[in-house]
């Protein structure tokens, strides 16, 4: 046996069923030996990155880790995009690397690249295998890095003749994971003292509660309190739910944000407190006081001061919160909740906002719904309805164009049976538009594309409406983008295009109910922004509600933003 | 997080670490990243194989030290952190100072102040005299500033160590509310590669 026979069967070992990857001279090895492992699939991606996010897509919607291949030196480093994705949004992942002979490292020798070093802060651990002995207990420890605790991405360098090598030590059994941190009797007996207190409360469900969803919504309705589900956290509550109040943060619904703003108990589950959530940080929820519940206790206080810290995994805190509940009934403070919730509607006029609800609007709830980054993504944030968790998988932390397409092809493989809707920009969409081949290549019927085609960088350009004048600089894609649809012939993928409402209902229809991935092309008109919106710097009561009147009447809340977002533009304006 | 309530001063922090590559890197870029400032770093083998220890010095409010510690401790290779201040500690810094020496009446001056701070000399040439000196930091920097009269060359210090005081080894930090005193044998027992999920009780 070889180190790299030692790694897949480490890796069939640990229930690994599919791995996304691309082949390369310091991977050959790895890639050989796979041949004797068929209980394992490889999906042939058409670039590294594709591979990742797919592996991430993978995860994201399972739960499940993801597994990704790549070559020594470029192919390791175009996985540094997902590498940081999945870190950002806690996607457990397995990234292996090839690298050349363990005698030529350091030598600069060809396609090297010392890529622990350079994933070292995007990665949650990594490792040089040194040893052939070794490989299988590195995989296995890695394994359970990646899952545990807070997920994340690991990655295993393999030297070239270390997968050459005689592997002469012993296979080893997955390890067990770490048992869940549960809560301290004394924090869940505090936190309810302080809920009972509450006249105005507000709950606030972030991505690290995906997997507890059931818990957390019993939780929810037991005490009877608003919910706010953040971009990360949409589907861990159900939308249809009456409680639930949207998302929160710089795109988020009117009555996420007001009703944190003047919340007087605000309990947050996993969740981090993004920049994007808060707004002004002094100013986020200045009337509450706050009971944060995470396992990672590094988070408890990094942004935003927690009055009562709950170190825990949310399924048990939430289960323990649940009993002795007393249901709230604050009749003012619902009513103001549901007067919120009746404003900041999108307006019906042909555009990104209709064609997004529209298709949207066509989800079932086992759908899976993945976007790109940029205002198409913060519209299907808004605008979609999800009732479970897993459903909805998004760049959330990082912001990574490109990702949608690749996470959609993951998901679509990891459950063949549910239909994985991709929404993406025409910008995005370009980035990873060659993962095309590998939808073709296996046949995957469920992932479904589509593309909103504003002909520009949509969310860059409404910045640069906003606060740089209509400077419209290096935004506009239009000249030059391909026509989708001759690029999904090319890769003998069926498309359809439209570009009002009315064809846009048929154009659904005749997508979705082809038995086989399909791209969908909508052709929206370009000045439109995405509002509600919280300029960056702003706090979140100071919300714009709707598209402000394009004859431009810069009054004070006009004025706020673009001083606000003169000293963040430059990290900002991508999103 | 900063907050102006909290004067900013330094922290003694050790960490106990895995002997394994990059450990080192890792915890600096893991610092600078961040942007907590580190004022001293010493590292070293223990008893234990397997196990370094680091001392850091950490400048910053208490926040900022407890979101370090924190951030710290999520490290894979960092098997526990100690917090100095919570604790009673013995900490002790090494330098080596090189003063230069015009003359014999200088030298004999030069000598009797080395003595008073328990110097020893550790070369002597014809005009430069070099000094081992170890202490607590107060005692290490009086002796500098005295030392500065006559001339210093060069000088070197280690950065600081520290142990706890007391027959125990290190009690884990009050941060996490470990509660009952731990010898060292459960931290050697987690740092070898198949040993089971290292532990770190709520903190709250």
């Amino acid at each position: 046996m070889t180190g790299a026979k030692a790694l897949w069967a480490t890796l069939a070992a640990h229930g690994i069923s599919t791995v996304f990857g691309y082949p390369g001279g310091a991977i050959m090895p790895v890639y050989d030996a796979l041949t004797y492992y068929p209980e394992v699939r490889h999906v042939l991606a058409r670039h590294e990155q594709g591979a990742i996010h797919a592996a991430e897509g993978w995860a994201k919607a399972t739960g499940e880790i993801g597994v990704c291949i790549a070559t020594s030196g470029p192919g390791a480093t175009n996985l540094v995009t997902g590498l940081a994705d999945a870190m950002m949004d806690n996607v457990p992942l397995l990234a292996i690397t090839g690298n050349v002979a363990r005698h030529l490292m350091g030598t600069d020798a060809f396609q090297e690249a010392d890529i622990t070093g350079i994933t070292l802060p995007i990665t949650k651990h990594n490792y040089v295998v040194t040893d052939p002995n070794e490989l299988p207990a590195i995989v296995a420890e890695a394994i359970r890095i990646a899952r545990s605790g807070r997920p994340g991405p690991v990655l295993v360098d393999i030297p070239k003749d270390v997968q050459l090598a005689a592997f002469t030590g012993k296979l080893v059994k997955p390890q067990a994971a770490p048992e869940a941190i549960s809560p301290r009797p004394e924090a869940i007996h505090a936190a309810c003292e302080l809920l009972k207190t509450a006249k105005k409360p507000v709950l606030m469900v972030g991505g690290g509660s995906q997997g507890a969803s059931k818990e957390i919504t019993e939780f929810a309705r037991a005490w009877q309190i608003p919910t706010i589900t953040t971009l990360m956290g949409l589907g861990a509550f159900p939308a249809s739910d009456p409680l639930w109040l949207g998302m929160p943060g710089m795109h988020g619904s009117v009555a996420a944000n007001h009703a944190i703003s003047q919340a007087d108990v605000l309990i947050g589950f996993g969740l981090r407190f993004d920049d994007r959530v808060t707004g002004r940080v002094k100013d986020f929820a200045p009337n509450a006081q706050i009971i944060h519940v995470d396992l990672d206790a590094a988070e408890i206080g990094k942004i935003v001061r927690a009055h009562l810290p709950v170190k825990s995994d949310a399924k048990q805190a939430a289960v323990a919160l649940t009993d002795g509940a007393v249901p709230f009934e604050v009749p003012e403070w619902q009513a103001q909740i549901d007067e919120w919730k009746m404003r900041g509607e999108h307006p019906t006029t042909w555009g990104a906002a209709q064609a997004v609800r529209q298709v949207v609007a066509r989800l079932r709830p086992d759908d899976i719904l993945t976007t790109d980054v940029g205002q198409h993504q913060m519209l299907a944030a808004q605008l979609a309805r999800f009732e479970k968790p897993r459903r909805w998988l998004t760049s959330g932390g990082l912001g990574t164009m490109g990702f949608g397409f690749p996470a959609a092809l993951g998901a679509a493989m990891a459950e063949p049976g549910v239909q994985s809707i991709v929404i993406a920009g025409d910008g995005g969409f370009q980035m990873t538009s060659q993962e095309l081949a590998t939808l073709t290549k296996y046949d995957i019927r469920n992932c479904k594309i589509c593309i909103i085609n504003n002909s520009y960088l949509g969310m860059v350009r409404q910045w640069q409406e906003l606060f740089h004048e209509k400077r419209y600089s290096e935004v506009y894609l239009g000249d030059s983008n391909p026509d989708f649809l001759k690029l999904a012939d090319a890769y003998n993928i069926k498309g359809w295009r439209a570009d009002n409402s009315a064809d846009l209902e048929t154009a659904i229809d005749a997508w979705l109910s082809h038995d086989g991935s399909g791209l969908l092309e909508v052709v929206v008109p370009n000045e439109h922004g995405v509002f509600p919106m919280v300029p960056a710097g702003a706090a979140l009561y100071e919300m714009i509600e709707n598209e402000p009147v394009k004859v431009p009447d810069l009054g004070d809340k006009m004025n706020v933003m673009a001083s606000a977002a003169n000293t963040e533009i430059s990290t900002e304006a991508s999103q | 997080m900063t907050s102006p309530l909290q004067p900013v001063s330094d922290h003694l922090v050790s960490a106990l670490v895995r002997d394994e590559p990059r450990v080192l890197t890792r915890i600096t870029s893991l610092f600078g990243r961040r942007g907590y400032n580190i004022k001293s770093l010493s590292v070293g083998a223990t008893e234990m194989p397997g196990v370094s220890r680091m001392t850091f010095v950490v400048s910053g409010d208490r926040g900022v030290v407890e979101q370090a510690m924190k951030q710290l401790d999520k490290l894979h290779d960092v098997v526990k952190i100690i917090d100095h201040s919570l604790e009673k500690y013995v900490d002790r810094e090494l330098v080596l100072v090189k003063v230069r020496v015009e003359n014999t009446e200088r030298r004999i001056e030069i000598r009797q102040m080395a003595e008073d701070f328990r110097a020893r000399i550790v070369d002597a040439g014809h005009h430069a005299l070099t000094f081992e000196v170890t202490g607590d930091e107060g005692k290490i920097t009086a002796f500098i500033e005295q030392m500065r009269t006559f001339g210093i060359l060069e000088t070197m210090r280690t950065g600081r160590i520290a142990l706890t005081r007391g027959s125990n080894a290190d009690i884990p930090s009050h941060i996490y509310h470990d509660g009952e005193t731990e010898t060292l044998q459960p931290v050697l027992q987690s740092a070898p590669r198949e040993g089971k999920a290292r532990e770190v009780n709520n903190m709250f």
